[in-house]
């Protein structure tokens, strides 16, 4: 193997096996294709420049989705999307679960449709990380890599994330609207 | 411990992240008890749910080569009119034998594909998947020793987000191979060696992981062996399986 730093050229080989999961990522966050499109691009020329200090044998997927985060965080709409704040504030560790009787939470046949906009509707902390986890496939350990916060935070922002999600579905509730996704919190 | 204690480590337990031993502790609690089965149930039910829903937006052909392009360090072939007259002329007389003789390899090599992923579910499937057990490659290796006509290296993963389970002898069209299985997080990929004359096909020998049959699928040869990967896990971790090989050989 050769030192800490990888050859210039492995860039491509290593970084366009991600960029479906990249580009899906990135229009959770954005909710519009052009968006995503100009964070993706972005994404990858900031990776691409930086490629030199990535050190072999870290996370690449991880160092990928930090960059793409970042950036969306720093754009436009993802300034405007973290002006949304939380009422509660995060501890770190699992919060105490509410007793939910089964049947209350109970998700039968939801749509995909119906979870695809409730999941849409979600503040971007709680969106970003429920699909680094059930759709990424990613441990906690890459998670809190990737969002730069302790293991502790992203098993209790997951547990929040759910928490809501599964307000959203319950069937009194009937389909989540944006409105609704404001539960837990406010527009400043 | 009470419902509620349990239930708030009800995600993480369905998310594979909890001590073995609490994992245990909850593999034992939950069928004993109906509020938390029927929480948990609830709970797969919409992480399934959003495994499918969540993959839902697709980069289109055209953007995909936009980026590529501005990335790209191989540098792009250029012809010289006359070469590519020349080029075009050749190609052409060529092109139905190399058609056919393609559609051949091809073929083939799909009807590979699909025996080393019977290989892979197989042996995922079986009560014994290994047959030496380790996760030591200074065990592992020697245990093919006699069993298989040629010697490989394996790479040290340690270091890395893979760990070796095992190994096992296959066969592949008859001839006799190794097959290695190693976890990444919450998946298990195969890598198999066999000896590149045993096989008939003719292989790309780019090694960046493809998907076939829904499976992520690596193939490269490297001093007279073809090695295979494949699993379920993303094309990221295929590949970088791949590079821990590839530098063990170098």
């Amino acid at each position: 193997m050769s030192g800490a730093h990888p050859p210039s050229d492995a860039f491509e080989e290593l970084a366009m096996p991600l960029f479906d999961q990249l580009y899906n990522f990135a229009h959770w966050l954005t909710r519009n294709r052009e968006e995503a499109e100009d964070l993706v691009q972005e994404t990858y020329a900031k990776a691409l420049k930086g490629f030199s200090s990535f050190q072999l044998g870290t996370n690449f997927r991880a160092w990928m989705y930090r960059i793409l985060r970042n950036t969306f965080l720093t754009s436009r709409t993802g300034l405007k999307a973290t002006m949304t704040v939380s009422l509660d504030p995060e501890e770190d560790g699992p919060e105490l679960a509410e007793c939910e009787t089964p049947e209350s939470i109970l998700f039968g046949h939801s749509s995909r449709e119906l979870l695809q906009s409730a999941i849409e509707a979600l503040p971007v902390h709680f969106r970003e990380i429920l699909v680094l986890c059930d759709v990424e496939d990613m441990s906690y350990q890459e998670i809190a890599e990737t969002l730069s916060i302790p293991i502790g935070t992203v098993m209790s922002r997951l547990s929040r994330a759910r928490k809501t999600l599964r307000q959203r579905l319950r069937p009194e509730t009937g389909p989540a609207t944006a409105a609704n996704a404001r539960g837990t919190t406010r527009e400043l | 411990m009470s419902c509620e204690s349990w239930k708030a480590k009800l995600d993480p337990y369905l998310d594979g992240e909890l001590a073995p031993d609490e994992m245990r502790a909850f593999d034992t609690h939950v069928p004993s008890c109906s509020s938390c089965a029927a929480d948990a149930l609830a709970r797969v039910q919409i992480k399934r749910s959003m495994q499918a829903a969540g993959k839902r937006f697709a980069p289109s052909p055209e953007f995909r080569r936009r980026v590529q392009s501005t990335i790209a360090t191989k540098p792009k072939r250029s012809f010289r009119p006359t070469w590519m007259f020349a080029a075009a002329l050749s190609a052409l007389a060529v092109a139905v034998v190399l058609s056919t003789y393609l559609g051949v390899q091809r073929s083939h090599r799909n009807q590979v594909y699909s025996e080393i992923a019977d290989l892979h579910v197989a042996a995922l499937a079986s009560s014994s998947r290994v047959d030496v057990v380790s996760s030591d490659r200074h065990t592992v290796k020697p245990w093919f020793q006699g069993r298989i006509p040629f010697a490989f290296d394996l790479p040290e993963v340690q270091n890395s987000e893979f760990s070796l389970l095992g190994g096992r002898m296959t066969y592949l069209g008859q001839a006799p191979g190794a097959h290695l299985i190693y976890a990444v997080r919450k998946h298990e990929i195969s890598v198999f060696v066999f000896q590149e004359g045993g096989l008939r096909s003719r292989w790309d020998d780019r090694s960046l992981a493809r998907k076939e049959l829904s499976f992520n699928i690596a193939t490269w040869s490297q001093g007279g062996l073809r090695y295979f990967v494949i699993g379920d896990a993303s094309a990221a971790d295929i590949n970088n399986l791949v590079k821990l090989f590839k530098g063990t050989s170098s």
